[in-house]
């Protein structure tokens, strides 16, 4: 527990009863005293604030950002119009992923939100590559989230109303000026928030403040990104899955890639694109145990209930509130990938079958 | 009832031991999701890993309090396992244990100790 950084909104966290927990070097609340599977229902089910103010968030200004940024990264920056915001992968020149961020078109300059646990890495390897590169050290982040998400914020931020799902927009609170996006990582309609860190509480409590409102934990914001068939950085992608494997297509867009107008031209496009256009070896894969039983992180998965050698193992799972029953993601072998396949999860020694199953395991609701 | 240090209740019940986790522990869990119940007539060594409970965080073990046979139990907690954080010291068991010599009780905590225990 040394030398852990808090967010300017820890001391309310505190207030409010937080279990506060080491991540990525930040002492963040885990859960609140509502416990995590009540955070996750009231989340889909109303509103919920997350402090995501450990992220990086980080400004590329100058004529030749996005096509500096393009040559990090599979995906359409020179393209992005003002006013919007993309999911985006830094890879590597083996084709692995670096990192997942989003990244803003915000008019004279790009914004870019990235995992804290990368941040370091990502701010060095884009003053690598970029001018223009500004940290943002001032400003707290937080995610309101959830049905209700909107009918909250509006009552501050009547502008919001508007916006839809990977808008971005500079709106006035109270004179501060808000860094809002129709954004975030639960699978729901909601927003993200860059606020000045000397109002950022103040913002908070404007929000808890309202019946829709409760604060929602890192336990929570899990189960609920897993749900939304989201990966984890570090769990579900790394330096080692390419983005094909890791069932991130989507996220490359066609001008990118084989006979687009700007092909290729980022760190591991040979394999990348190669995988594009023959299909990766493995895939990752949503998965829903037969059993009551979870089958966790690092779980061991088979072709058969006697197989020796594993096939894949899983990346992310537990319980899902919503769905009322355990869910997981892994990665198997491409062959595999088929959903109503029936793989088998090693679970404290004994085989337990799953069903490869399409994701998300619950339908987003993004107001698109 | 007597405690041990890994948040076990234990109760005497005729020549059986009731064997559940205490409010502390169920507490900390969170909210439990799973439970994985010992095979009856299990020979269970002390310190035996006999159930699992899965919470929203984790999986935890409940651990043999002493050497016996497992002789029931509480199949309850595999259709509602939430039923640990609803009752932890009461209707949700975990199973009963058929133990030699009653006498071995006496070496685990009483209410009192065990409050002193975990503040």
């Amino acid at each position: 527990m040394t030398d852990l950084q808090r967010t300017c909104l820890y001391d309310l966290h505190s207030e409010l009863g937080a279990k506060l927990v080491p991540f990525a070097g930040y002492e963040m609340p885990v859960q609140y005293p509502m416990g995590v599977m009540g955070e996750h229902q009231h989340t889909r089910t109303k509103a919920g604030l997350f402090d995501v103010s450990h992220m990086g968030q980080v400004i590329l200004r100058g004529p030749d950002a996005a096509a500096a940024l393009e040559a990090l990264v599979p995906v359409d920056i020179q393209g992005l119009a003002e006013g919007r915001q993309r999911y985006a992968l830094f890879t590597n020149e083996a084709g692995g992923i670096m990192d997942d961020l989003m990244v803003a078109n915000r008019g004279d300059h790009l914004f870019v939100v990235v995992n804290a646990a990368c941040k370091t890495a990502d701010l060095a390897h884009l003053q690598a590559h970029l001018s223009g590169v500004e940290p943002v050290t001032d400003r707290a982040l937080i995610a309101l989230q959830g049905p209700e998400a909107e009918t909250a914020l509006a009552r501050l931020v009547p502008g919001v109303a508007a916006m839809r799902f990977m808008d971005v927009a500079t709106l006035d609170w109270d004179g501060c000026a808000l860094w809002i996006s129709r954004s975030g990582y639960t699978g729901e309609d909601g927003f993200e928030i860059s606020v000045p860190e000397g109002r950022a509480e103040a913002l908070c409590r404007a929000l808890l403040a309202m019946e829709e409102v409760a604060p929602i934990g890192l336990g929570a914001r899990d189960s609920l990104r897993l749900e939304a068939g989201l990966c984890l950085y570090g769990h579900d992608i790394d330096t080692e899955t390419s983005p094909v494997e890791g069932a991130l297509n989507w996220a490359i867009q066609k001008v990118r890639r084989t006979h687009g107008a700007r092909e290729g031209g980022f760190p591991g496009a040979g394999r990348i694109l190669t995988e594009l256009a023959n299909g990766p070896a493995r895939l990752r894969v949503g998965l829903r145990p037969e059993t009551r039983a979870p089958m966790r992180e690092g779980t061991q998965l088979f072709a058969s209930e006697d197989a020796t050698d594993p096939i894949g193992a899983i990346t992310s799972g537990g319980f899902g509130p919503t769905v009322g029953a355990p869910v997981s993601m892994g990665y198997v072998p491409a062959d595999l990938a088929t959903p109503d396949t029936i793989i088998y999860g090693d679970v404290r020694g004994k085989r337990l079958p799953a069903r490869i199953v399409p994701l998300p395991f619950r339908p987003s609701t993004y107001r698109k | 009832m007597k405690y041990t240090e890994d948040h076990e209740w234990l109760r005497v019940e005729g020549d059986l031991i009731v064997v559940g986790i205490t409010e502390h522990a169920a507490e900390q869990l969170g909210d439990v999701v799973f439970v994985e119940l010992p095979e009856l007539e299990t020979q269970a060594a002390r310190g035996d890993e006999v159930c699992v409970i899965e919470s929203v965080k984790a999986a935890s073990d409940i651990l043999a309090p002493l050497e016996g046979e497992i002789v029931e139990v509480n199949d309850n907690l595999s259709t509602n396992p939430s039923l640990v954080n609803e009752d932890p010291e009461g209707d949700a068991w975990f199973f009963k244990l058929k133990i030699d010599d009653m006498a071995a009780l006496d070496e685990f905590m009483t209410e009192d100790e065990y409050k002193d225990f975990i503040s």
